[in-house]
């Protein structure tokens, strides 16, 4: 196996595929949003419950669950995000997004990122970058919803 | 076999790489074929001597150019036995043909009522275009159903019968499922059709370079088919029209070259085939094309679709001794064209394609522009392998030996 495979398909990254974390739907969610990669049928839910914050403070994600097929990139990649967001801010998942987009497309990582990091071989096949990225624009769209009841978007499959 | 296969890998000067340090295995034909090097130096040679435009022209380069043009005409029109090559409309693909029958013939003839059949194993390009005629005219559209969980047993022809009512003013179907490998009777349905008086439409992508084809023998209204599937370049196909019905229809898009007289209030049209090509077409892949026809026809188009269904035999059963392998379409020994599309349980198509691309062996991944019948099929993706006149059967082992590694690596072996 090639160093830009075995790059791709790290431990992490199949870990999550086998054994996704805070996958399915989730039912005292207050957000959801669904993402697609039409080029290759991929698909992902984001559920999550984004809770206000104390007085003067932004709200936060309480809980985050994702739902969907897709290629181990796609599906390892939402699984962890969603390990990687609870508690976190719409401005601070903004600014670990960016990280991560910056990661799969550079293929470098800074020091203090560490799961995330897993995906850095993801730059060296172009194609695949759209596979890692789908279920962050999936929780970035829940996010910038209004507080809408988790019936946004409904999806069938 | 004669002589020209023995030599026929020789032909392709793209075969010739490594992929990945392997050498590359190209087992995406369904998507697009290769070219020979004379349908390469037919384009070449075109640039360099020929290319002026074609048609109102009155020097030299302008008559070579147009004669060369509408001899790649005549060529396509002897490829299908078209009856007169005024009924071969060049297009830019498949996709374009027939969108030019859904919009023109659509909006001509289909009114609210009317009944629009398809299958339930079309690709989007001959599902989507009757979708929009049909919302355009208020027609309602239809599809004859596919036959067993891995839709293995071809299109419910009992369906068909109910379905095929007077209503039905248009049938259009697919050859080959590009998705499954299925073989469509379809001299039967154009048959059927025309007994209740319905237009036929036949996407002939997946075929017409694999297949000996004859729309006089079928008895085909409109016939839609790709250069770049049989050799050819891209951004030129076929949109056959039978001569009759040409003549009825309305130009889908104006402009230069396809007006008879002009005044500043109105246009009349040419008649076919120049009033349904508006403006400069494509000359230079219309001539390829045309080259690609002779190299097909050189082969034997019997003998392409007899190399094709055995490599589509052999990959069948090589296949499907991998564990959790789920093969769609045809059963192993049942007729299938030149392509065997796969799923496994645990590793998604993506994966299998990138791993695959590793080992040099080019494959496709995905729905295969065929979203409602992987959704019918319970699947999201498949894996296809699809073969043609270069491949061999080391191929198919190579392909074999590449997804064993994909399927140990996984942990699914």
């Amino acid at each position: 196996m090639s160093a830009d495979l075995t790059e791709l398909y790290q431990q992490v990254i199949l870990d999550h595929n086998r054994r996704p974390r805070n996958r399915g739907k989730l039912p005292t969610a207050n957000r959801v949003a669904h993402g697609d990669n039409p080029s290759c049928g991929d698909q992902c839910s984001v559920f999550l419950r984004l809770d206000p914050g104390a007085p003067g403070q932004p709200d936060r994600i309480a809980e985050i669950s994702f739902d969907g097929s897709g290629c181990a990139i796609s599906q390892a990649s939402a699984s962890l995000m969603t390990t990687q967001l609870k508690g976190k801010t719409t401005a601070e998942a903004e600014k670990l997004y960016n990280e991560f987009h910056a990661i799969v497309t550079s293929g470098h990582a800074p020091e203090e990122i560490s799961d995330l990091a897993a995906f850095a071989g993801v730059h060296a096949f172009p194609a695949r970058i759209k596979c890692a990225t789908l279920g962050w624009h999936a929780a970035l769209n829940a996010l910038k919803n209004d507080a809408a009841p988790a019936t946004t978007e409904s999806h069938t499959d | 076999m004669s002589d020209l296969w023995k030599n026929v890998r020789v032909d392709f000067p793209i075969l010739h790489q490594q992929v990945n340090g392997k050498p590359l295995v190209y087992l995406d034909n369904g998507a697009t074929s290769q070219k020979p090097r004379a349908v390469i130096d037919a384009l070449v040679r075109y640039y360099e001597r020929d290319n002026s435009n074609v048609h109102r022209g009155l020097h030299a380069l302008s008559m070579r150019a147009t004669d060369a043009y509408e001899g790649a005409r005549a060529r396509v029109a002897r490829f299908i036995n078209a009856a007169d090559p005024a009924e071969i409309i060049f297009t830019r693909g498949t996709t374009d043909s027939i969108n030019l029958v859904a919009r023109s013939w659509g909006h001509a003839h289909l009114k609210p009522g009317d009944v629009v059949l398809t299958t339930e194993i079309e690709h989007h390009s001959n599902l989507v275009p009757w979708q929009q005629a049909a919302r355009a005219s208020g027609a309602t559209l239809k599809c004859v159903p596919v036959l067993g969980a891995d839709a293995e047993g071809g299109l419910d022809l009992a369906a068909l019968d109910q379905l095929l009512t007077p209503q039905v003013k248009l049938f259009a179907f697919t050859h080959i499922s590009n998705t499954l490998g299925t073989i469509n009777p379809v001299a039967e349905f154009c048959r059927r059709a025309r007994a209740v008086g319905a237009v036929t439409v036949i996407d002939a992508a997946q075929s017409v370079g694999h297949a000996p084809f004859d729309v006089q023998a079928l008895g085909a209204d409109f016939v839609a088919f790709s250069g770049h599937k049989m050799c050819g370049p891209t951004g030129i196909g076929v949109l056959y029209g039978r001569r009759a019905l040409l003549d009825q229809l309305a130009p889908d898009e104006t402009g230069g070259g396809m007006v008879v007289n002009v005044t500043y209030e109105a246009a009349t049209w040419k008649p076919a085939p120049e009033r349904f090509e508006a403006g400069t077409p494509n000359v230079a892949d219309a001539i390829a094309l045309g080259v690609a026809c002779d190299y097909l026809d050189a082969l034997s188009r019997d003998q392409i679709a007899a190399h094709d269904a055995a490599l589509a035999q052999l990959a069948m059963e090589k296949l499907s001794l991998l564990p959790g392998i789920r093969i769609i379409g045809p059963r192993a020994g049942a007729a299938r064209s030149g392509l065997v599309s796969f799923a496994f349980e645990g590793v998604h198509a993506h994966d299998v394609v990138t791993f695959a691309d590793e080992d040099g062996v080019a494959l496709r991944g995905g729905h295969h522009c065929n979203q409602p019948l992987m959704r019918k099929l319970g699947l999201t993706s498949t894996t296809r392998a699809s073969f043609y006149v270069y491949n061999t059967p080391e191929e198919i082992d190579a392909l074999v030996a590449s997804l064993r590694k994909i399927l140990e690596f996984f942990g699914v072996a």
